[in-house]
């Protein structure tokens, strides 16, 4: 237990001095300010905004859900920056500095490390991820007078989509370098952008081939299927169409949601990180 | 009581590479024991094998008896890799300090003053890392290898960025340990200092065993040369205890004797001769 805490601090004291934090302490400063000023013109001009029509509900539950739709993409997007930042070289880019050899051989399993490293970089992205959605629901809340329905649940689904992220970048560190593996995991979260997408364009078209597609893919990469059942749950209670729910995210709507995916992402969490443990055990250094 | 490094038919591909193919080595207790070889021998492939740091292909590393890489195994060794860094922003003390932790070693703040202090860096305690210069940085490896006190050293060319001085120090540290019973297992290029503080010494080639014993049964003689008005003659394999008996017999003989070579080798030209001029 004390080694996990050794070796999490330890991966975090490397994260201070890299100035990873600032960065991202920059980038949130100015997406919050981006996002009140949008926040501000739109509701100025709520009396123009008009839901789909016979949708039923009005025009600032409607404004209010959308945009604080897309503050949820740019809190994901942002957690998911600081969470590979945390964990890309965890062991192979690592390994080659020389600094991973030192530790490996003291009386600390590999699985311990990995595993303290993926806590380490959870306990760092979680509580951001938690502070950022505060901060959005708070600048939406006073600025529009719009509450989501549910307040806590999609929070913690975006905290939960940043952890699966951060064990699918240190699966990634155990095989490819650093750059190699930024670039691999920050594709992987663009093709469960591309897989809302898909969602929303096979919704338009009425193709229910191109929406089992979609949602296959939220099931492959469970990181998506958590964002779209916490944007699912901002309206959940409202009386409206389906509709109007699909279309919330910025990057195509929530689809895929329900237990069966909070479940489905924890196992995948867990299959991730007991692949990375198993790849890193059978790895020469 | 086990050797503090057993080794026994170990073998290790990389690839298409056979970095190990089949060695015996054994380090016994309070042993000091060199291991040479042209670059690219397998010399750093045996040591990380001993370690855990890579996964033998064939056959079997022990430490004090527990199977190689296992985690009590891991206990009992402190490790100097030959390529390796200790993060930037942590001052000498505080790496010392991370793997006491890692160790659960309990020597606390003396520990680390006094490992410190052999090591020659007594006034660097609070500065940083990449503050250092790459010596220092190795004296800091060296420190912390000898962290918890593990019976068994495994040092990959510890001295390789050190200045004569250092050298020295670092040889003088070998010797003290060694009368402390601490077994080691040193990596090296430098003959002269295998050639110093060795018990034993093992020559690696291409992966395999081609020579070992203490640095004097290595370093024998070679033969007698002796200069006659008839030519240099050279008597291969006789000592220096035959020369008088060499030279009576020559004389009898009516040749006339200008001058005698006993030819000893030393430790570098059996190296050079066992690894038949190879450097990789
Ligand atoms: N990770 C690796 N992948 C592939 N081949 C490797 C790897 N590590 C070592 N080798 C190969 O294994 C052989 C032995 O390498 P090793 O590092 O053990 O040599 P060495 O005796 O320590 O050499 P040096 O004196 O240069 O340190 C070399 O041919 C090397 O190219
Ligand atoms: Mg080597």
């Amino acid at each position: 237990m004390s080694s996990v805490l050794t070796i999490a601090g330890y991966g975090l004291r490397e994260a201070l001095r890299r100035k990873v934090f600032a960065v991202v302490l920059l980038l949130t400063v100015g997406f919050l300010v981006l996002f009140w000023l949008a926040n501000h013109f739109l509701f100025q001009n709520i009396a123009n905004i008009s839901p789909p029509v016979g949708s039923g509900i009005d025009a600032r539950a409607f404004a209010g859900a959308t945009i604080f739709g897309l503050s949820m993409f740019g809190t994901l997007f942002l957690g998911v920056v600081l969470a590979i930042f945390l964990t890309l070289g965890v062991v192979r880019g690592d390994a080659e500095r020389g600094l991973l050899q030192p530790l490996i051989v003291r009386p600390v399993g590999r699985v311990t490390l990995l595993v303290a490293r993926w806590l380490g970089a959870v306990a760092v992205c979680a509580p951001y991820v938690g502070a950022v959605y505060v901060a959005t629901m708070l600048i939406t809340g006073l600025t529009g007078h719009w509450w989501p329905d549910h307040v806590v649940v999609p929070g913690v689904e975006l905290a939960a989509a940043v952890a699966v992220v951060a064990a699918l970048s240190l699966l990634g560190s155990v095989f490819l370098t650093s750059t190699a593996n930024g670039i691999a995991v920050f594709m992987i979260f663009g093709a469960g952008l591309v897989a809302g997408l898909l969602g929303t364009v096979g919704h338009e078209l009425s193709s229910h081939q191109l929406e089992r597609a979609a949602k296959i893919a939220a099931w492959l990469l469970p990181f998506e299927a958590l964002y779209q059942d916490g944007l699912r749950q901002l309206t959940s209670d409202t009386t409206g169409l389906t509709g109007f729910l699909l279309e919330l995210g910025p990057f195509g709507g929530a689809y895929t949601g329900g237990n069966s995916v909070r479940l489905w992402a924890a196992a995948y969490l867990l299959l991730v990180i007991a692949v990375a443990a198993f790849g890193f055990t059978r790895r020469d250094l | 009581m086990a050797a503090a490094l057993a080794v026994r038919g170990l073998a290790k591909r990389y690839g298409s590479v056979e970095a190990l193919a089949g060695v015996d080595l054994e380090v016994r207790e309070g042993e000091l024991v060199g291991l040479l070889g042209p670059n690219g021998a397998g010399k750093s492939t045996l040591v990380k094998i001993a370690c855990g740091l890579v996964r033998a292909s064939r056959g079997s590393a022990e430490i004090c008896g527990l199977a190689a890489g296992s985690r009590e195994a891991r206990r009992s060794v402190g490790y100097l890799a030959e390529l390796f860094r200790f993060p930037g922003w942590y001052s000498a003390d505080e790496v010392l300090q991370l793997h006491q932790q890692l160790t659960a070693s309990t020597g606390g703040a003396n520990e680390r003053h006094e490992l410190l202090r052999l090591v020659g860096l007594a006034d660097a305690r609070g500065r940083r890392v990449e503050e250092m210069s790459k010596g220092m940085q190795q004296r800091l490896g060296v420190a912390q290898a000898l962290i918890g006190s593990p019976p068994l050293l495994l040092l990959d060319e510890p001295t390789s960025a050190l200045d004569p001085v250092g050298r020295r120090t670092v040889r003088e540290l070998l010797e003290e340990l060694r009368s402390r019973g601490i077994s080691v297992l040193l990596n090296s290029h430098l003959l002269s200092e295998i050639e110093l503080v060795c018990d034993r010494v093992a020559i690696l080639l291409r992966g395999r065993l081609v020579a070992e014993g203490s640095p004097a049964e290595l370093a024998r003689s070679r033969g007698v040369e002796i200069e006659t008005d008839d030519g240099t003659r050279l008597f291969e394999g006789a000592s220096r205890e035959e020369t008088p008996r060499l030279v009576g017999e020559l004389v009898a003989a009516g040749r006339k004797v200008y001058g005698v070579r006993v030819l000893t080798s030393t430790l570098e030209e059996t190296y050079l001769e066992a690894v038949g001029g190879e450097t990789s």
